[in-house]
């Protein structure tokens, strides 16, 4: 470990009681544990998408390329599960928001330390099971991240371990959101207002609340699989009088509002972002934070969106499509305001920066082919297709994940001391942008061409796409590549990073670097708001 | 965390939001029993009629006894009585064991009549039958474990009360305890007019 000079200036890398890993893995304190959080979240992104990166070099050309269509079906299925339940779920709330969160609010830790150091616990050993699934039993699961019945009622594959380990994880998921509701209610900081949050506190609030009001939703789904799969209940079997569409609507009553667990995190990151780097305080300020909240709700009642194809009333169909467009408006309420934050801004064109404006083009482009999606007679044309694929990574990757990256470089350095190298950052940031677009950009047209997803083969006409595609892949992770690694040099060894020099004016920027195990040397009491950039006597 | 007041009110909140949780986990099998009604009415009826109101009834009484034990336990603590909280958590726990018995009695009293998930008897008959007492083993299994979670939690307090970890003055978690209890109970509340009053 090379952290001595941050160790040296003491923060809370220094230990005052346990040594060596017992420091990290039994400590409670909220920064340890965010970090914890962190090396795991990335640690299973890079996994994912050495998975990823291996599913586009069999689609590279048709016919059997270098695996059997046995190892594909596992390997889409692993890809899935441990981006969405492993990377993109915990990915920024768990690991920035235990990180950030209670320093924002002028708090000294989480309402529950205890049980926040349980929820990682509980993340590790989901993680574990989950990972075990794949080598035990009849090998991996090959049905999809979505465990659709009847085929995960009969596969032969270990999917209910790792339904189980599924399970654990939506547990965590759920201790987070307790946490972080109880926290932001009651650990405010005096003067600490509801007006004064800073927006990306403001969306773990809405995303806490999804994660506490749609998780167990998706627990007693997958006890169900379970239940299918070891006892013969037959709930979703059509033989015994069960209907597998009713598995479809249960599964998306969590799923889809898990996807704003997933993108209302990324935009709070942005929303912090963009107004430090522009010297700008943010516009429209409650409007993005009741826009969070907008979203949340109405992203709780659209589950059936997903399932235009799988046998709907025309009724149904009608109101989940207007249903669904009416996200649309929370989320362009966002990206208006932080247009207009830019607007007439002086703004800074560095790393943290660069991920925040490409997230915005990004999202932008995810969220206008999601209404392609939305709209039921379009959907049916390109329902299940590479277009679906390109559109979902769209907004995970291209928005939440480069707000992962953005919020890794703008809030590291002050945990770790030190910060990253400027120029490979935004090398590695070109490359990811241009090699992301080639790829997903591939596959929605694609999938406007016809090419369903999932499948192992396809038909000759897709194969220069889908040569193209790969390329891209390429490009995209050599680019992923080097942002990481100069990540992880710079933390460890970069030049020191002290004071504010990004000129943030929440209160996270008013502490000590690298911030100190209480947070606050003496409790804060806050007179302006975390945008007001004049009032925190910053230039 | 020592340094950290102790919040009552922020641990209350907090145990009202997982109530909350389980409040939904329950949810989905009550969403599941509603779809599966308005499909096979009649089979529901007659799947109904099989169990046994008697074990049902009984149970509903003990369940209630146990949850006014707990709700006066925490009377009690605030009182200062320690001997009668002790007392008072016993009996909820001994509650919960009866429970648990007479649910054992009556599970073995349908696996004996050939009634259990995937059995020849199930798979023969009508599809909505084989659906209810699915549901009906998924329902009352599901709340079984939360029988027994909960009475390990209240055992687990009642040991906190004799060592006077906990007090008249710091009884919070003695409160949330009770609460996590009146869910069970109020789970079971809606289970058995469910299943067992049915038409």
């Amino acid at each position: 470990m090379s952290q001595e000079s941050a160790m040296a200036e003491g923060g809370f890398w220094r230990d005052t009681g346990r040594t060596g890993i017992g420091a990290w893995i039994f400590s409670t304190d909220h920064k340890r544990i965010g970090l914890m959080y962190l090396y795991c979240v990335l640690g299973f992104f890079l996994v994912g998408a050495f998975l990823g990166l291996l599913i586009r070099l069999e689609l590279m050309a048709p016919g059997p390329t270098i695996m059997t269509a046995q190892t594909y079906n596992a390997m889409f299925t692993v890809h899935g599960v441990v981006m969405i339940f492993l990377f993109i779920i915990p990915g920024i709330p768990a690991s920035f928001g235990n990180l950030v969160l209670p320093i924002q609010l002028g708090a000294r830790d989480v309402a529950f330390p205890r049980v926040n150091l349980f929820s990682w616990w509980l993340y590790a050993i989901g993680a574990v099971i989950v990972l075990t699934s794949l080598f035990t039993g009849g090998g991996a699961p090959d049905t999809g991240w979505t465990f659709y019945v009847p085929f995960s009622a009969r596969t032969t594959t270990n999917v209910s371990l790792a339904v189980f380990g599924v399970f654990v994880l939506g547990f965590s998921s759920i201790l987070t959101g307790i946490n972080f509701i109880t926290t932001i209610h009651r650990m405010r900081a005096p003067g600490m207002t509801w007006t004064r949050i800073p927006l990306f506190t403001w969306s773990l609030y809405a995303t806490a609340w999804v994660q506490v009001l749609a998780t167990p939703i998706i627990a007693i789904t997958l006890l169900l699989v379970v239940t299918e799969r070891i006892l013969g209940l037959g709930l979703f079997d059509p033989t015994r009088g069960g209907d597998p569409v009713m598995y479809q609507h249960m599964f998306w009553i969590y799923s889809h509002p898990a996807v704003y667990i997933m993108i209302l995190p990324g935009m709070g990151v942005i929303s912090d972002i963009i107004p430090v780097f522009s010297r700008k305080p943010i516009f429209g300020y409650k409007m993005i934070a009741f826009s969070s909240l907008a979203i949340a709700a109405a992203g709780s009642a659209v589950w059936g969106h997903h399932m235009y194809t799988s046998g709907m009333s025309d009724l149904g169909v009608l109101v989940f499509s207007f249903l669904t467009f009416i996200v649309a408006i929370p989320s362009a309420i966002k990206v208006f305001n932080w247009v207009s934050t830019m607007y007439k801004g002086s703004i800074s064109l560095e790393a943290p920066m660069l991920f925040a404006l490409s997230f915005i083009l990004l999202f932008s482009i995810g969220g206008l082919s999601g209404l392609i999606l939305g709209a039921a007679a379009t959907d049916i044309h390109v329902h299940d297709t590479h277009f679906v694929v390109g559109h979902f990574h769209y907004v995970m990757f291209g928005g939440t994940g480069f707000a992962f990256f953005a919020a890794a470089h703008y809030w590291l350095p002050k945990y770790f001391g030190r910060r990253y190298q400027e120029k490979p950052a935004i090398i590695g940031w070109v490359l990811m942008f241009i090699g992301f677009n080639i790829l997903y950009f591939t596959m929605q047209v694609l999938g406007m061409e016809g090419m369903p997803r999932r499948y192992y083969d396809y038909l000759p006409e897709f194969a220069r796409l889908n040569f193209v595609a790969t390329v891209g892949s390429w490009i995209m992770l050599a680019g992923v590549a080097i942002v990481v690694w100069n990540l992880w040099r710079g933390l460890f060894k970069g030049e020191p990073f002290i004071g504010n020099p990004w000129g943030g004016a929440s209160l996270e920027w008013s502490i000590a670097t690298p911030p100190p195990t209480e947070n606050f040397e003496e409790d804060p009491v806050v007179s302006h708001g975390p945008y007001d950039f004049k009032g925190a006597g910053v230039p | 965390m020592s340094h950290l007041e102790k919040d009552s009110f922020g641990a209350k909140l907090g145990m009202w939001l997982f109530l909350f949780t389980e409040m939904l986990l329950f949810g989905g099998v009550f969403i599941l029993y509603s779809v599966y009604l308005t499909r096979y009415p009649k089979e529901f009826g007659l799947g109904g009629h099989q169990l046994d109101l008697v074990y049902g009834a009984t149970n509903t009484v003990v369940l209630l006894t146990s949850s006014l034990f707990a709700a006066m336990s925490v009377t009690a603590i605030k009182s200062g009585a320690k001997k009668l909280t002790l007392g008072l958590l016993s009996g909820t726990v001994g509650c919960a064991f009866i429970f648990l018995g007479i649910k054992y009695l009556e599970w073995s009293a349908k696996f004996h009549h050939g009634i259990y998930p995937n059995s020849p008897k199930l798979i023969a008959g009508p599809p909505g039958e084989s659906i209810f007492f699915g549901l009906y083993y998924l329902t009352t299994g599901l709340h079984g474990i939360h029988v027994i979670v909960g009475a390990v939690l209240m055992t687990w307090t009642a040991v906190m009360v004799q060592k006077e970890r906990l007090n008249a003055n710091d009884n919070v978690t003695l409160e949330n305890v009770t609460l996590y209890w009146h869910l069970v109970d109020l789970v079971w509340i809606f289970i058995f007019p469910l299943y067992y009053l049915i038409l």
